[in-house]
């Protein structure tokens, strides 16, 4: 114990009382969420699973020729797996299945990744403007959003995909950003509302602060977490979305290998019952791939409510 | 009430009046013309022209919307250029097999998720509850034409159980025999969609019932003595019962938007396979009517849900 009369407190003192204030302070979120998943195993394995295996098909595609492998080879015809170095068969065309996964894989990915960037900061904007505004803004965006959430919004997207003569995979990714943003924004507008509310806001707004700055720079780190775990599960049905839609041939080109295309095999009352292998994988790998990222966002749900975290204290 | 139900009917005109406007125009936008293809391949592109003109395909499209429209409140849909049969009876045929397949699928997730959710919340934190949580989580995270189609697969063509195409079997006879038939080929798509859309009813009952465990009248009903199996039953259950009810209407989006995903799957004729066709012949009276069709029962399924929830809760009509 130090006496009152000594009232500086020497460098030394100052540099250890900082370093055990910040060990006792609330840890960054990133800390949070990586203690997390330190804590939960399967979890962890997940992670890994999907970020290698999204590194995995990004740098293998870049070594397979897209064109040549669609060509048609007919003395591959229907290969079993492992036949003449086909690793996972042939199609009906005698096209490397494995091949088409990779690259499938990679373009459904990098769609699932384009739609959720563009539909949830979409989503997370109108969702703060309208719940921030409040009154005549948020009627007339309520009524914008009713009506769009009246749309069947699978025929509006197949109608659409069929206006659009000669699309590639980024109009597929604005037209399918159109409508999917829709639950975000009615999330984010929810816990918009509440937050507005408090005093925090109150005080900004009576110091003069920017709107625009109030809820970009105030409101929007505050609701962070939820937008994270948003956006993360979003991914995971992000996936489903253009398979889908590929699945029924209203999705990528046909002669653009895609998971739903490789699945639409399964068309073919021959190939679902007898060859397996053209369509099986792609199938998997979705439901591995949709089940590992949804875990993923429960982890992180899960450290953004501190009541739910498992690895507290640890 | 009733004020905020008219006044709820009331701004769903508007939202129609736009819906139409919007289908009408997308359907003028797709490429191709309805003809090529279904007259004889000889006759040259002026004969095309000629019956493009006869069928009032060059005029102004704010005339062809109000020739479509005024038709529309005539009962008069438009005939198929595809199926030469009038759009109106094409999908009152088509609409018959969809609400079929659409309710049995809805009361099968209700017979599946309602047990689920009140066991669920009753047992909360145990084995089963762990259980049904995973489960949910699975069902909802994978994509639902995957599930149909590893479906079809397995209990279609390896295991042979059920019918994988079609709504009724040819060999069907008699009134039991097609009624049989028909429940036979809805039996299929009919679980799966229900085993894979409890998830929100689910998670909703429970933590209704878990709420409810620790409230005032439940504590009361157990201090007057009722039996504990009682106090779910008719106490927890019959208060959770109308919000859960509510579901049914917002559902019917998710089984619309699930029935061309589920009839492509199972070749099953209802409006959404019907849908599928009509776009690739570009059958533009059947799509927009379709569209146009599922759009208004969108609407009138969130009314529906919404005056559910404006009699439970009281807090939502103020507006």
């Amino acid at each position: 114990m130090k006496s009152l009369s000594e009232q500086t407190i020497d460098p030394q003192e100052l540099k250890r009382l900082t370093q055990e204030a910040e060990r006792q302070a609330t840890p960054s979120a990133g800390k949070i969420v990586w203690s997390e998943f330190k804590a939960d195993r399967p979890a962890l394995i997940a992670l890994i699973i999907v970020v290698c295996f999204i590194v995995f098909v990004t740098i293998a595609s870049f070594f397979i020729n897209v064109s040549q492998m669609m060509n048609t080879n007919i003395t591959a015809y229907l290969n079993r797996p492992l036949q003449d170095g086909y690793l996972l068969g042939a199609d009906t065309g005698g096209r490397s299945i494995m091949k088409q996964l990779i690259v499938g894989s990679r373009n459904s990915i990098g769609i699932a990744i384009g739609l959720t960037l563009i539909s949830s900061t979409w989503g997370v904007a109108w969702g703060l403007i309208s719940g921030y505004y409040g009154g005549f803004v948020d009627w007339w965006m309520q009524r914008i959003y009713d009506f769009m959430m009246m749309l069947p919004m699978t025929m509006m997207i197949i109608v659409l995909v069929t206006i659009i003569h000669n699309y590639n995979a980024i109009t597929l990714t604005l037209i399918f950003s159109c409508f999917y943003w829709l639950g975000t924004s009615r999330l984010i507008r929810s816990r918009t509302l509440a937050e507005s509310k408090k005093d925090y806001v109150a005080a900004s707004i009576t110091s003069g602060t920017n709107s625009w700055k109030i809820i970009f720079r105030e409101i929007m780190p505050n609701i962070s977490s939820l937008i994270v775990v948003d956006t993360t599960l979003s991914f995971a049905e992000n996936i489903g979305v253009e398979t889908g839609l590929s699945y029924l041939g209203f999705g990528l080109p046909p002669k653009t290998p895609s998971l739903g295309t490789l699945i639409a095999n399964a068309n073919d009352p021959n190939n679902i019952t007898q060859y397996w292998w053209t369509w099986l994988p792609a199938a998997l790998e979705i439901i591995i791939l949709c089940l590992a990222i949804s875990y993923i966002g429960q982890v992180i749900r899960r450290s953004a409510d501190a009541s739910q975290r498992q690895a507290v204290g640890k | 009430m009733w004020k905020v139900i008219l006044r709820r009917v009331l701004i769903m005109i508007p939202e129609i009046i736009l819906l139409s406007i919007l289908v009408f125009l997308l359907a003028k936008m797709m490429p191709g013309d309805p003809f090529t293809g279904s007259i004889n391949p000889r006759a040259g592109t002026a004969e095309i022209h000629h019956l493009m003109r006869i069928n009032g395909l060059y005029d102004p499209w704010y005339q062809q919307y109000w020739n479509w429209i005024v038709h529309l409140f005539h009962g008069n849909l438009g005939q198929s250029y595809q199926y030469h049969e009038s759009v109106a009876n094409l999908i009152g045929q088509r609409a018959e097999n969809t609400l079929w397949l659409s309710l049995f699928t809805m009361v099968l997730t209700y017979l599946i998720a309602l047990p689920m959710g009140m066991y669920a919340g009753r047992h909360e934190g145990k084995l089963p509850d762990t259980i049904i949580r995973i489960y949910t989580y699975v069902t909802y995270c994978i994509p639902f034409f995957v599930i149909l189609v590893v479906g079809l697969w397995i209990f279609g063509y390896v295991l042979n159980w059920f019918p994988t195409t079609g709504s009724i079997s040819a060999t069907a006879s008699g009134f039991s025999g097609t009624i049989l038939s028909r429940f036979y080929h809805m039996l299929l798509p009919g679980l799966l969609g229900a085993l894979f859309s409890t998830v929100n009813i689910v998670q909703y009952l429970r933590s209704e019932v878990i709420d409810a465990k620790r409230s005032d009248y439940v504590k009361t009903a157990r201090a007057k003595g009722v039996p504990e199996k009682a106090i779910y039953r008719h106490h927890i259950f019959r208060n959770s019962l109308l919000p859960i009810a509510a579901f049914g209407g917002y559902s019917i989006t998710g089984l619309l938007n699930g029935s061309i995903f589920t009839e492509s799957i199972f070749s099953y004729p209802g409006m959404g396979l019907l849908f599928v066709n009509s776009i690739s012949y570009r059958d533009y009276t059947v799509i927009t009517a379709l569209v146009l069709l599922f759009g208004i029962l969108n609407l009138l399924g969130t009314l529906l849900s919404d005056i559910i929830l404006g009699i439970v809760d009281p807090r939502i009509r103020i507006k």
